[in-house]
């Protein structure tokens, strides 16, 4: 039995009445040059290859998109402050919105995206809570059933474990439960992911532990241009929302526009096009593949780069759109490889898209190990730029 | 006051009709208040215990009888439904427990928040829910409060102020905190009610919630119901110290005899004034449950049939609340027989009625997931049309 759903299609411009792109442009037009800062091009040229890792960085990520109006207007921050500004700007227009977690208020967060607000907003808008996640991220969902708007922000994706009852069974299937009588208008967020040596505990790869739960949604920012449209988005979702936030990727720095725009939750971001192999890729590994593309660009090939940010639901439409076009495929995430996003991710597109294959999928995960300390382990156990060159020689033979 | 609080309920119709019959056949006014000494003695902890004399009216005590009965008819029905295999999956009856939900409706108003565990049933009645929703929900049809998809353990009404309903031993306690919080946040004076029984008072995630809600005064009372049995092991066997009302340390705490509904209406009436003014407060009940935990627990195995049996010729919340209304000569042993059996009629109707509901259409099952229309623009292939197959 085959059962249709008609969810009415709720173009930003139709629902709100604040300025912002329309979805069209802001997939294709306003797409802006990432440049990163000396800090980022530190970060991922561990090793041998620093200078070269910088130019192919700053010239990997240009895209087709006309890059003349956004050098000129805008103004340019980092990834972190892109963040705290779609927060800021979303409790100034919505009186129920409020942030709660550990070391959010007074000591203005521990990777500074909280920073301000305290003084700002007062005490009862952002509110420092004891290290029990547990019970604070309950208390969020319990404030959410009421019509609160709360962020509960994880200090490290990591901790947020101790609260996978409540963002699971209260979270996400309260709204089923309930037979649709309560909402759970609820932004859950943090760091997370493989870097800076953190061990194990505090590199945490979630998306996989989080992904099969009903209800959620879940989004991964990578640039200052999309975690603040992301956040202001998961803000103003009447669904709870996990925002994934990458340690690596806090000091991007980017220009973005002065004027408001959000982003949709649903939608993944086109990075580059091109007619070769699809990359499917999201967050820190983003720019791994933005690396390898230089090479595969210089070697002849002429990959399309999908950033599908949406991690649940997927943006089937992009991405189908593009299997249709380039017949092959590469999944490049930070996910363990075990029931991973880019496990789910290729079943769904072998699901819907399989006649369209002429090859089998790739997908290229990080290691099903603990995050290692020591530097070259912890680099070994995510996918790097040569790997993704290979597979995509691989697949285009 | 307390016609008042009756009045908004939604027994109103069926419930003032004997009502008033009964009363017109008396000489005494209906509303003349009344004023009766608890049993037992309130039990503080870094608290003044309220006064023992609560004050009711003999209306309110024939709304109290004919309430309690109610839900000890719906609960007994509940399980001969079970048995017939028309109520599956879990159940877990709230017979004996009876007084602690009308004595905290009669001493708060439905603009205070509810939230409790999965033996909620009757919580769920309290707070204004029909009969009808309740049976649908049990037999998993469209007419249940949750349209079928919560059952037993997930009742929830958003408009009489109950947030449910929760599966998760303890794991509501944060969330009713959270409650508490955002009537803090609104600031409209009112409070929350986080019910949990003496099995969950062993959670850690109370201690972290009470914490929290201490140290930000929230208005939230945390309502402990110890019926003794933690599925079937014994409080002293799960708790080091079963005195539950002293368990948060730091915050005051109040024992109430449970079976007492006059009792808990003050305390819960205490409390709620305690909670605008002090923030959290800990109330233990002392209640019974008759029924085993759940329908595969004959209840018998952990516990002697001579102690229940005991409790319900001692202690029964109806049987108190009987005597109560025949030794101030508000009602004759007849008149309550009576409403026994209006109830008893009542209940079969409104099963009678469940059983028309239709199941859930299949479509059901993909609605609710997400909320669809805000800030969602599109899932599936083609950005408009999600497709489900179904087998």
């Amino acid at each position: 039995m085959a059962t249709l759903f008609h969810p009415p299609l709720t173009a930003f411009s139709a629902s709100n009445k604040l300025h912002f792109p329309s979805p069209i442009s802001a997939r294709k037009g306003d797409f802006f040059v990432v440049r990163s800062d000396a800090r980022m091009n530190h970060l991922l040229s561990r090793g041998t290859h620093k200078s070269r890792t910088q130019k192919l960085l700053t010239n990997a990520v240009a895209t087709k998109a006309d890059s003349s109006t956004s050098s000129q207007t805008g103004h340019e921050l980092l990834l972190f402050e892109a963040l705290r500004e779609g927060l800021e700007e979303e409790m100034e227009r919505d009186p129920r919105v409020c942030v709660m977690g550990e070391d959010v208020g007074h000591y203005g967060g521990s990777y500074k995206v909280t920073k301000g607000l305290a003084p700002k907003f007062g005490d009862l808008r952002v509110l420092d809570t004891p290290i029990a996640e547990n019970a604070f991220t309950g208390m969020g969902i319990g404030a959410a059933m009421t019509g609160l708007r709360p962020i509960v922000e994880g200090m490290n994706m990591g901790f947020l474990l101790l609260a996978f009852n409540q963002i699971s069974n209260n979270c996400g299937m309260l709204h089923y439960t309930s037979g649709g009588q309560f909402k759970i208008p609820i932004v859950i967020r943090g760091p997370g992911g493989v870097g800076r040596q953190l061990g194990a505990e505090h590199s945490q790869r979630l998306e996989s532990y989080f992904q099969s739960i009903p209800g959620i949604q879940m989004v991964a920012c990578s640039t200052p241009y999309n975690a603040k449209g992301l956040m202001k988005a998961a803000i103003r979702s009447e669904n709870p929302v996990i925002l994934f936030e990458h340690v690596l990727l806090y000091n991007l720095k980017e220009r973005i526009p002065d004027e408001e725009y959000v982003l949709s939750l649903e939608e993944a971001e086109m990075v580059r096009p091109g007619d070769h192999v699809t990359i499917l890729t999201y967050s820190r590994m983003r720019y791994h593949v933005m690396q390898a593309a230089k090479t595969l660009v210089n070697k002849g090939y002429d990959p399309e780069v999908i950033d599908i940010r949406s991690l649940k639901p997927f943006d089937l439409y992009t991405i189908g759109n593009s299997v249709k076009k380039t017949h092959r495929v590469l999944i490049v995430e930070e996910c363990m490889r075990t029931g991973g996003i880019g496990a789910s991710l290729t079943a769904s597109i072998t699901e819907n898209f399989n006649d369209y294959l002429d090859a089998p999928i790739i997908c290229l995960s990080s290691q099903d190990v603990p995050t290692p300390y020591a530097g070259t382990l912890e680099e070994w156990t995510v996918v790097q730029p040569a790997q993704i060159v290979a597979a995509v020689e691989q697949l285009c033979q | 006051m307390a016609l008042s609080t009756l009045s908004r309920r939604g027994l109103r119709s069926t419930l003032f009709k004997p009502l008033s019959a009964a009363v017109s056949s008396r000489p005494i006014s209906s509303d003349a208040p009344l004023t009766i000494e608890t049993s037992v003695p309130f039990t503080a902890h870094n608290c003044e215990a309220p006064s023992r004399a609560v004050t009711t009216s003999s209306s309110e005590l024939l709304s109290f009888f004919r309430q309690m009965a109610l839900m000890r008819r719906m609960e007994i029905a509940a399980d001969s439904l079970y048995k017939a295999k028309l109520i599956r999956g879990f159940c877990h009856l709230y017979d004996g427990q009876e007084a602690v939900a009308i004595g905290m409706e009669a001493g708060i108003t439905r603009k205070d928040c509810i939230i409790t565990a999965y033996r909620d049933h009757c919580t769920f009645l309290g707070r204004g829910g029909s009969l009808l929703e309740v049976f649908a929900e049990l037999m998993g049809r469209k007419d249940g409060c949750s349209k079928g998809k919560g059952g037993s353990m997930h009742f929830y009404r958003k408009e009489g102020g109950f947030y449910g309903g929760h599966g998760i031993v303890g794991a509501q306690v944060p969330l009713g905190c959270g409650l508490a919080f955002a009537q803090k946040y609104s600031k409209d004076e009112t409070v929350t009610f986080a019910l949990y029984g003496d099995g969950a008072a062993n959670q850690g995630q109370l201690f972290e919630a009470l914490n929290i809600a201490a140290l930000w005064d929230l208005p939230a009372i945390l309502v402990c119901e110890n019926n003794h049995y933690g599925m079937g092991t014994a409080e002293w066997r799960a708790a080091k110290s079963p005195a539950y009302y002293k368990r948060g340390d730091y915050v005051p705490g109040l024992k109430v005899d449970g079976m007492d509904v006059l009792a808990v209406k003050q305390a819960c009436k205490f409390a709620k004034e305690h909670a605008l003014k002090n923030g959290p407060l800990i109330l233990e009940m002392d209640t019974y449950r008759y029924h085993g935990h759940s329908m595969s627990d004959p209840g018998s195995t952990y516990r002697t049939r001579d102690e229940i049996s005991g409790v319900r010729q001692e202690r029964d919340p109806i049987e108190r609340v009987r005597k109560l209304l025949l030794s101030h000569d508000i009602a004759a042993e007849k008149e309550l027989k009576d409403i026994e059996k209006e109830v008893r009629k009542e209940v079969d109707e409104a099963i009678a009625k469940a059983k028309e509901s239709p199941v859930p259409d299949p479509s059901e099952l993909f609605s609710n997931v997400y909320v669809k229309g805000l800030g969602v623009e599109a899932f599936g292939v083609d950005r408009k049309v999600m497709r489900a197959t179904l087998p």
